[in-house]
C-alpha cells in the first residue's frame, strides 16, 4: 500500500518537471517580451504593484503592451477595458478548439486551465494534446511555468525600466514574432493548413492595413478556417 | 487615475480577458461537437497564428514593409528553416532574436 502511494508520487513529480521543461521555450520567449512589457509599464507611470498585478490578472501579451500605452496616454478605464476585450477575443476560437481535449475534466479543473490560455501555451497543448490525453499535472506544470516566467519578466523589466531607454538593440521585440513562427511549423501538418495559414497571414495583413487593427485576427482566422472546411470537402470528394 | 482606480480597470481587463478563454471548454468540453465544427476548428492553431504573426513580420506603423532593412522579415526566413529543419522549438526563438540583433549590431 505505502509502496504504491510512493510510486504515484514519484509520478506526478515526474508529471510536473516533464510540464515545466516542456514549457520552457514559451519561458524563452516570455522572459524578454515580459521584459519588454516591464519597460513599458515603468515608462507609462504605472506603479510597480498594478504594473505587476496586470501580468497576475490579464496574463495577455499583446494586450498588455497596448494598455500599457493607454495608461501612459491616460485613457479611460471603459477604452482599457474595451481594447483589451477586443484584442483578446480570438482566445474564444482556441478556448474551442482545445474544448474536445478536455472531456472529462471538472469544471474547477477547467476554470484553472482556462485561466492561463494564451496564444503560446494554446500552440502548446494542442499539440501535446493532439494525439494523447497527457496528465493534468503535466498540463498545469506548463501553464504555471509560463506564466510564472511571464510574470518574472514583467517585473524585472520593470525594475530595469528605470535604466533602459529602448528594448530593440538585442534582437528582445522579435522573441513574439521567433516564438510564433515556432508555434506555426509544427502545427502545418497537411498541405491544406499550409494554403489556408498563407491565406490567414494575406487576410490578417490587409485586414490590419485597412485599419481592422484590433479584430484582423479572429476575422483572418475565421474566413480561413471557413474556407479550409470547404476546401477540404472539395478535395476530399471521390470524382465522378 | 489613481492606483485604486487603475488596479479596478485591471481587473476589469482580467475579466474581460478571461470570459472568452473560460467559456466555450466550459460549454463545449462534455459535448459531442459536429463533425464539421470539429474539422473548422482543427484550422484554428494553424490559422490564428499565421494570423498573429503576418502583420508582425510584414508591416511598420500601419503600412507594408518589404524592404531590405525590414530586419524582422529577413530574420525570419532562416527562423522559418530552423523551425521546420530542426523541430526546436527553444532553438528557433533564440536564432530568431540572435539574427535580428546581429543584423541590428551589423548594419
Amino acid at each position: 500500500m505505502k509502496q504504491q502511494e510512493y510510486s504515484a508520487q514519484e509520478k506526478k513529480n515526474a508529471g510536473f518537471w516533464s510540464g515545466v521543461r516542456q514549457a520552457l521555450p514559451i519561458v524563452l520567449g516570455y522572459i524578454p517580451v515580459g521584459f519588454a512589457y516591464g519597460v513599458l509599464a515603468q515608462k507609462s507611470g504605472l506603479g510597480l504593484f498594478n504594473g505587476v498585478a496586470m501580468s497576475v490578472i490579464v496574463f495577455a501579451g499583446s494586450a498588455q503592451l497596448i494598455g500599457a500605452g493607454l495608461f501612459g496616454a491616460a485613457a479611460s478605464p471603459f477604452t482599457l477595458i474595451f481594447t483589451t476585450f477586443v484584442v483578446n477575443l480570438r482566445h474564444l476560437l482556441m478556448s474551442a478548439a482545445l474544448a474536445p481535449k478536455l472531456k472529462g475534466w471538472r469544471k474547477w479543473q477547467i476554470a484553472l486551465f482556462g485561466y492561463e490560455l494564451t496564444d503560446e501555451t494554446f500552440a502548446l497543448h494542442s499539440m501535446r494534446m493532439a494525439k494523447r490525453a497527457p496528465p493534468k499535472i503535466e498540463t498545469f506544470a506548463v501553464n504555471i511555468t509560463a506564466q510564472s516566467s511571464w510574470v518574472a519578466g514583467s517585473l524585472i523589466g520593470y525594475i530595469a525600466g528605470g535604466q533602459i531607454a529602448d528594448v530593440r538593440p538585442v534582437g528582445l521585440d522579435f522573441a513574439l514574432p521567433a516564438m510564433f513562427i515556432a508555434l506555426l511549423v509544427p502545427q502545418v501538418v497537411k498541405p491544406v493548413y499550409l494554403m489556408m495559414a498563407i491565406l490567414a497571414a494575406g487576410l490578417s495583413v490587409t485586414l490590419y492595413l485597412l485599419d481592422f487593427s484590433q479584430s484582423h485576427v479572429i476575422i483572418a482566422t475565421m474566413v480561413a478556417a471557413t474556407v479550409g472546411v470547404g476546401v477540404e470537402q472539395w478535395m476530399t470528394k471521390p470524382s465522378s | 487615475m489613481d492606483d485604486k482606480t487603475v488596479f479596478l480597470t485591471i481587473c476589469g481587463m482580467g475579466a474581460v480577458t478571461y470570459l472568452p478563454r473560460l467559456l466555450p471548454m466550459l460549454l463545449l468540453s462534455d459535448r459531442r461537437l459536429s463533425p464539421w465544427i470539429a474539422r473548422w476548428l482543427s484550422f484554428v492553431p494553424a490559422t490564428v497564428l499565421a494570423a498573429l504573426l503576418a502583420p508582425g513580420l510584414l508591416c511598420r506603423d500601419g503600412e507594408l514593409t518589404l524592404e531590405l532593412n525590414n530586419f524582422f522579415l529577413l530574420a525570419a526566413i532562416p527562423t522559418f528553416f530552423v523551425a521546420w529543419r530542426f523541430k526546436s522549438f527553444f532553438g528557433t526563438v533564440a536564432a530568431g532574436m540572435g539574427l535580428v540583433a546581429l543584423g541590428r549590431y551589423f548594419f
